[in-house]
């Protein structure tokens, strides 16, 4: 029996792209994700989303780190000592993480200085260590790559659409800091919709409680209860 | 279970590949780290300066060669120390403002940058005080008259979006600081934030609402910060009469 199943999977691809594997992308971004089901990674949520391209630039980051991380872990998985597991797993984030950090630092340092702490805090994120423990240790190396990849792309979605409402809401502006800034309303006529002369918009102030972090939290809450009045199955019937 | 010899051989084997792999990337991208950081850096003294930009362009349209060209051609660099004597042989960008403030008073050093475009000359002058959370910083560019402000810039580590990182983030704030001066009737009274808003047209700027620790700083900093080049301007002055 045992010699069956070696076989077996000697013949399965290495790389493949089943059902499940479509799963593993698509459970994180709704039905499992990172952030709004397991509610991993709040505290950089929190912090980058007030404009949208740290937020894309961030998300970025973390798709790169637990997909690699992942993929790295799961093809050492049989190698590492069980014993020190966690260590070994953390100098595999870490050095993702500088990676991350040095690539940045090279090609875009002012992003680089806005996200500051934040990109280093990828190594606590709990995201990153969950799908480690949960996941690649006991998978093989291209499912537990895509697994990282979509429970990355779940945080990133969810930062984004924080990121999006904050920004235009709090500032009146998209992707500002990037080269493809969108000046959409506010007081000038910079902007698309110019409260100054439009008279239909005079009435309008960017709101400034969208760029305390505290309106993430909100935003994040909302976001949890719009996706669990429609995707009943997450409820706790308790 | 495995046995510790391979636990510590795995652990030291995969530390060294890291270690070497990391390395690498260090060296290949340090030149152009460095460099990005240098025009970062710039682009903060320049905003300063931004109204009396060549072209009338604003820091964010200079592309980092035109950066590193304006420094070059327009900016002169001088260090001071406490008692207001240029120490020779030094750059301003040599001075990192965060070690010197660790240092005591009488052994800093001062940055002084000397902006010059169509004949005018603008003093360019680095201070640095502690926000709400963390350091906050910034350039204060005066007209040649050492009272005038011709512009601000600001910068901090870590305060809070929305209120106190509106220093930075609102241009309007740093605007304000245009055309205030630091003198009245000769006497040293720097620029202060004020908390619901200026009374006096001269020598106030108004503040953030939320963020009275943050617009505390700013004060303090120029304060204190405005006051260590004094004995400096004070020689320019007196030169400046003689030739008169």
């Amino acid at each position: 029996m045992a010699e069956i199943t070696t076989e077996k999977e000697k013949k399965e691809p290495i790389i493949e792209f089943g059902k499940t594997e479509r799963k593993l992308i698509a459970d994180p971004l709704n039905d499992n994700n990172p952030i709004t089901v397991q509610v991993l990674g709040i505290c950089s949520a929190l912090a980058v989303t007030s404009l949208v391209y740290p937020s894309v630039v961030m998300s970025v980051a973390v798709i790169f780190v637990l997909g690699f991380s992942s993929l790295f872990t799961s093809l050492l998985r049989s190698y590492i000592p069980k014993q020190v597991r966690m260590i070994v797993q953390l100098v595999i984030i870490a050095s993702l993480v500088t990676v991350v950090e040095l690539t940045l630092k090279s090609v875009n340092y002012p992003i680089y200085k806005q996200l500051s702490v934040y990109i280093g805090l990828i190594i606590t994120n709990c995201i990153v260590m969950g799908r480690l423990e949960a996941f690649a240790m006991a998978n093989k190396p291209w499912r537990s790559f895509l697994d990282g990849i979509g429970n990355g792309l779940g945080y990133g979605a969810i930062l984004i659409a924080v990121g999006t409402i904050r920004e235009v809401f709090g500032k009146g502006s998209l992707f500002a800091g990037s080269p493809i800034e969108l000046k959409i309303i506010g007081p000038s006529t910079d902007y698309w919709i110019d409260t100054v002369n439009n008279g239909w918009f005079s009435w309008y102030a960017n709101n400034n409680l969208m760029v305390l972090p505290a309106a993430a939290m909100f935003i994040i809450g909302i976001l949890i209860w719009i996706q669990r009045s429609y995707n009943t199955k997450l409820v706790d019937v308790s | 279970m495995q046995s510790t010899n391979y636990i510590i051989g795995f652990i030291i084997a995969l530390t060294a590949i890291v270690a070497v792999a990391l390395t690498g990337l260090r060296e290949a991208t340090k030149t152009k780290a460095a460099l990005n950081e240098e025009i970062f850096d710039k682009r903060a003294v320049l905003s300063a300066v931004e109204d009396y930009l060549p072209e009338g362009k604003q820091v964010g349209d200079l592309s980092d060669q035109e950066v590193v060209e304006t420094f070059n051609q327009q900016v002169e660099q001088k260090v001071l120390n406490m008692e207001g004597k240029v120490v020779p042989g030094m750059d301003a960008e040599d001075i990192v403002m965060a070690k010197e403030r660790k240092l005591p008073e009488p052994q800093r050093k001062l940055p002084l940058y000397i902006y010059n475009q169509d004949g005018n000359k603008f003093y360019i002058i680095a201070v640095r005080g502690n926000g709400l959370w963390d350091e906050i910083w910034g350039f204060i560019a005066l007209e040649s008259d050492l009272n005038t402000i011709a512009g601000a810039s600001f910068d901090h580590q870590g305060e809070t979006p929305g209120l106190g990182a509106e220093i930075k983030d609102n241009p309007g704030f740093a605007e304000q600081f245009q055309g205030k001066k630091i003198f009245e009737n000769g006497n040293y009274v720097s620029v202060k934030v004020m908390k619901g808003g200026a009374k006096d047209e001269e020598h106030q700027v108004d503040g953030i609402s939320g963020a009275t620790v943050t617009c505390d700083g700013v004060t303090e900093m120029l304060q204190r910060g405005i006051e260590y080049y004094l004995p400096y301007f004070n020689t320019i002055r007196q030169q400046g009469m003689l030739v008169q």
